[in-house]
């Protein structure tokens, strides 16, 4: 156990090295989010009340939109060279390998969710900071719920022609429970009118999809690599 | 124990059999020249042997354990068509990343020794994406033989090398046979490989059709095999 976590570390510290190097998916997804964010402030001439009623839902299309070209690359960067035959003959096991993707795709995204978020209170005029530990425990959850589905559909898809295409139709339908969870959470903490037990409930549903969809993941990657 | 044990291994790739119950049996310490027209299945029954691709019906043993086991990935190193290396990472950081994923005690002096032995250790810092095409084979041999694996699964290793990559796997193959480890190589080159093999067998169509020792016959005339066995006969 304690080998596969090292493992899985030391694939991730590698993803991150090389995407910090080229910024191949890094410059993509943030430009991406950035470019939304801003296209949508235009967009829509919406009053105050309006604006915090939507601002989880905009944020998470944003996130999971930007998480898409993030977790695109995971298994694909693999590919030249034929890289990923030598990682599934050496003895780290799958589920190490799918972890340190997921781990690697997780930071990447944070990174663009960092990037994004004070642009979007500027934007929208929306003050984020008196909720910050709240939210970004929220981002966190979510976050890492998207990146463990993406990674996972990406080693699904790393083979098909049509990937990029692929990887959101097969994703999307699989993170709604998910989003729900976390534009629920995140509207109801920046409108700052949440009650406990809805907190609560949201909090269970994101914690309940990470825990299910990491599990369900790391025991079906062998069977996904290795055919 | 047997280095190497294929016991009638199927493989379907949608209706078509690319192996079609091969057996094959190899010692410890001998060095197999699996041969075989393109398409006959070499490359699968690798991948097989390589734990890269689970055979459909049958079974494939490698030192005794099934492929996909822990404890004989640790023992096998692989040269597939691709050079399995980094191109964004420096050609020290590549080796460090394997020597960690192979469990080494010291990746760090594992791979200044492997630079060392392949004759990269001047540029152990540069990208491999900057590497000339003969430095990145160089760094593929480094990377496949970083760990001194005890059974080694080599794919058209000569293909597209140059006079100094050919120089370099030549002398790091003679000294994994010396110090007694287990070498598979397919290759259409058969004359660099009847000069290593000790033993010789001939896939055609998914099936091994000859397996045995190299003999004189052979060395001394490569097209023999084909001749004898093949379908051409």
């Amino acid at each position: 156990m304690k080998r596969g976590l090292l493992a899985a570390l030391s694939i991730a510290r590698k993803d991150l090295k090389t995407e910090l190097r080229t910024k191949e998916s890094l410059n993509a997804s943030a430009s991406f989010a950035l470019v939304i964010l801003v296209l949508f402030s235009f967009a829509f001439d919406l009053d105050r009340e309006s604006i915090y009623a939507i601002s989880g839902g905009l944020l998470w299309l944003v996130y999971s939109f930007a998480g898409a070209l993030i977790v695109n690359r995971s298994f694909a960067r693999e590919l030249p060279n034929d890289c990923l035959d030598v990682l599934i003959a050496s003895p780290t096991p799958a589920w190490s390998l799918f972890l340190g993707k997921a781990i690697a795709a997780f930071f990447l995204l944070l990174i663009v969710e960092a990037i994004s978020l004070p642009v979007f209170g500027l934007f929208y005029n929306i003050s984020w900071t008196g909720v910050f530990w709240p939210l970004l425990l929220t981002i966190s959850l979510a976050t890492w719920g998207i990146t463990v589905v993406g990674a996972a559909f990406s080693a699904v898809t790393v083979n098909v022609r049509l990937r990029e295409l692929m990887l959101p139709v097969l994703l999307y339908p699989v993170l709604i429970p998910l989003l729900i969870g976390g534009m629920g959470m995140t509207t109801q903490l920046l409108s700052g009118n949440m009650a406990a037990a809805d907190r609560n409930q949201y909090l269970r549903q994101l914690i309940a999809f990470d825990a299910i969809y990491t599990a369900l993941a790391v025991y079906l990657i062998e069977f996904v690599l290795v055919v | 124990m047997l280095a190497v044990a294929v016991d009638r291994v199927w493989k379907y790739f949608g209706d078509y059999p690319a192996l079609r119950g091969a057996s094959l049996s190899v010692e410890p310490g001998a060095c197999l020249a699996l041969l075989g027209r393109n398409g006959a299945g070499k490359t699968t029954l690798l991948r097989i042997l390589a734990g890269l691709s689970k055979p459909g019906q049958g079974e494939a043993l490698i030192l005794g354990a099934p492929s996909r086991d822990e404890g004989v990935r640790k023992r096998i190193g692989y040269l597939g068509h691709g050079i399995g290396v980094y191109d964004d990472l420096s050609a020290v950081e590549n080796l460090r990343l394997f020597g960690r994923l192979m469990e080494m005690e010291n990746p760090a002096r594992a791979a200044d020794s492997a630079l060392e032995r392949v004759g990269l250790a001047n540029v152990k810092d540069g990208l491999a994406r900057e590497f000339s095409r003969g430095m990145r084979q160089r760094l593929a041999i480094a990377r496949a033989f970083l760990h001194d694996p005890d059974v080694l699964f080599l794919d058209e290793p000569f293909t597209s090398l140059d006079d100094r990559a050919i120089a370099v796997l030549q002398r790091i193959l003679s000294e994994a046979q010396a110090r007694g480890a287990t070498i598979v190589m397919s290759t259409h080159q058969i004359r660099e490989a009847m000069e290593l093999a000790s033993q010789v067998a001939l896939l055609e169509r998914g099936r091994i059709v000859h397996a045995g020792e190299r003999t004189a016959e052979m060395l001394a005339d490569p097209t023999w095999l084909y001749r004898t066995f093949g379908e051409a006969q």
